[in-house]
């Protein structure tokens, strides 16, 4: 639902990292962990509108979704923590931790120095 | 494509909001003071179990609220009929309250006077639970007429959440809602939520909430 704002994130950091690079940015990858709530479409659809006629117009954005991990407090494993059936993968256990969701991430950027 | 280079940036997008967090939680920490985020769709009760638990917790525990929406300030006239300090942010239509406007308004409570601070989220049962907002704990309120499905349908507040209030619970009979559903669900996705079914109409259920804030105020050597 915020994805204009986050948009506007993104287009910011990547236009700092354009600035400082001295070249076009075409192509960028972020990733994003599941407890953000954002939406890969609605972002890309927010982004192309809002670059428009800046450094970033036609950049094409690929979006990671990443699952949330969890540990296991019964057999120790690390898995990824499944909404739908939450339980561990090996011992089919309950009791779990969850750990911290990853946050937005800009990955890295395509620069064509062209 | 010779001409084009790959540069590894690994940067945070939200960084603001995560830094303004941190501000909220160090301010909050050196006053000992407990902050809990309310998130919920709209209409679940929020603010009448707020208002309840202020009268009702008068002193015994001396709460601030910051209330948040997307316009009016009537949450915040109904939480001063109280006698409670309250503080309204208008979002202007986000869906969500933000660290800064939060660190924004925290220094206009009288925060040497409160233990317990409340920030009433904007009603929503996706975003908010995405912004940390530098609060002790977030509180999630689903109400009986929204039905039993909430915590399945929106498992990333429920996971994150350390309390769950079922308010309305005088509509139980009237309306179908199946608690041991909802409950099992919420449980399923985070094994220490506290589950309290209350109606802040009738009171019902509110004590042993009460006992979770007193536990939580205490906990910080106030």
């Amino acid at each position: 639902m915020h994805e204009t704002m986050v948009a506007q994130s993104v287009l910011a950091a990547i236009s700092a990292e354009a600035k400082k690079q001295n070249a076009k940015p075409v192509a960028a990858k972020i990733s994003c962990g599941v407890f953000n709530t954002v939406n890969s479409d609605a972002l890309l659809f927010a982004f192309e509108a809002i670059s428009k006629g800046t450094v970033c117009e036609g950049l094409k954005l690929d979006i990671e979704q990443k699952s949330i991990q969890a540990r296991c407090k019964k057999c120790d494993c690390t898995f990824a923590f499944e909404l739908h059936e939450p339980s561990c993968p090996k011992c089919r256990g309950d009791d779990f931790e969850l750990l911290p969701d990853e946050p937005l991430m800009l990955e890295e950027i395509e620069f064509d120095d062209g | 494509m010779d001409s084009v280079r790959k540069v590894k940036v690994e940067k945070k997008i939200l960084i603001a909001n995560e830094e303004y967090a941190c501000k909220n939680r160090d301010f909050l920490a050196k006053r000992k003071i407990p902050c809990l985020n309310v998130i919920s769709s709209p209409g679940s009760g929020k603010t009448t179990i707020l208002a309840r638990t202020i009268r009702e917790l008068r002193g015994k525990i001396r709460i601030g609220v910051i209330e948040g929406d997307v316009r009016t300030d009537i949450d915040a006239q109904r939480i001063r009929t109280t006698g409670a300090p309250a503080i309204q942010i208008n979002t202007d239509g986000a869906c969500h309250l933000s660290a800064a406007q939060v660190g924004d308004v925290l220094q206009k409570l009288p925060v040497d006077e409160l233990d317990l601070i409340f920030i009433e989220n904007v009603g929503n049962l996706v975003c908010p639970s995405a912004f940390d907002l530098g609060e002790t704990a977030k509180v999630a309120v689903v109400s009986i007429p929204e039905g039993d499905d909430k915590p399945a349908k929106y498992p990333a507040l429920f996971a994150r959440a350390q309390a769950l209030l079922v308010n309305k619970v005088d509509l139980l009979g009237v309306v179908d809602f199946d608690m041991d559903r909802a409950g099992a669900d919420a449980l399923k996705l985070n094994r220490n939520i506290r589950i309290f079914p209350i109606s802040a109409k009738t009171g019902v259920g509110m004590s042993r909430w009460y006992d979770w804030l007193e536990a939580l105020t205490n906990r910080r050597g106030r």
